[in-house]
């Protein structure tokens, strides 16, 4: 079982990779995209990678649901309803969601994720 | 016009790995003027190189109708230059291969020895970037014939490649005017 920091170091690593970001850059509160400037493409590499560096498999959906987000029942005016949100508490229960609660545009989803939430996700993985 | 950067497939293992050589020679005139005086095929060729190996890899999986595009290198290292009379033989294997895009590893080898190793991801688009297909399916088909692709592919199993019935319809349109 490894360590969280060891869990963090691996995944800095991937992103260092992948983003081509100095490693200083990868704190644990960085977002990917805001902060670390990851694109849609990118995160196909940085999944291929952690998969990689923890020998674990890594479903799509676990770490972006665009069904939820793009589903009629869970999306009103451009924002995600209460269900919505109790849906994405369950999917993705590593990521901490209190922020994007207090005005949660779809919009918005994309900048969501930090370094924590991804070491967090790989925790629960291995 | 042709921008080719690979004169022919050796190899081809449907979802697995492609070989290619490309012959390098001083009438080509990107070894003129990209350094005067010092005749060298430029890094980023390769790079293009590979690519089209890769993405004619990648796209053959959906029968040539996936539009695969290069979205990114990730990696290219570069262990000596190539000049004229040189042959690069380049290998792109599949790492990962997803819905959306694939992530291909890229190993140039000259005279035996290594001469670059890349990784390569490639997106593949979907209908918000328009539905138009990359090629007209009867050039394509002129092309990836030109190349030997059908020539030396195979399945993983070893049972040759067909040439996809769409892309010979398109092909006979174009050299006869008809649509079969």
């Amino acid at each position: 079982m490894a360590s969280s920091e060891e869990v963090f170091e691996k995944v800095q690593a991937a992103l260092v990779d992948a983003l081509g970001v100095e490693e200083d850059e990868v704190t644990p509160e960085a977002t990917m995209v805001g902060d670390l400037g990851a694109e849609s493409i990118d995160f196909l590499d940085i999944v291929f990678k952690l998969e990689k560096a923890f020998a674990i498999n890594i479903p799509r959906e676990e770490l972006f649901p665009d069904d939820i987000l793009t589903n009629a029942e869970y999306v009103k005016d451009g924002k995600v309803t209460d269900q919505g949100i109790a849906e994405l508490k369950a999917r993705l229960p590593w990521a901490n969601l209190s922020r994007f609660e207090s005005n949660p545009r779809v919009q918005d989803f994309g900048n969501l994720l930090t370094v924590n939430d991804l070491c967090r996700y790989v925790e629960r993985k291995l | 016009m042709r921008w080719f950067w690979i004169d022919r497939f050796d190899k081809f293992v449907v979802g697995q790995e492609a070989v290619t050589v490309k012959n390098v020679t001083l009438g080509e005139e990107p070894l003129d003027d990209y350094l005067p005086g010092y005749p060298h095929y430029p890094h980023s060729l390769i790079i293009e190189g590979m690519a089209q190996t890769g993405g004619l890899l990648l796209a053959q999986i959906q029968e040539f109708q996936q539009r695969v595009v290069l979205a990114k290198v990730t990696k290219a290292l570069f262990h000596r230059m190539v000049g004229p009379g040189d042959q690069l033989r380049l290998t792109a294997r599949v790492l990962s291969l997803q819905d959306d895009g694939a992530i291909v590893q890229g190993s140039v080898e000259v005279d035996e020895q290594p001469q670059a190793e890349m990784e390569l991801t490639f997106a593949f688009l979907d209908q918000s970037f328009s539905d138009k297909p990359f090629f007209i399916p009867g050039d394509l088909c002129r092309i990836l014939r030109t190349l030997k692709l059908f020539a030396v592919g195979v399945h993983p199993d070893g049972t040759p490649i067909q040439i996809p019935q769409h892309m010979l319809d398109g092909e006979y349109e174009l050299l006869t005017g008809e649509v079969t």
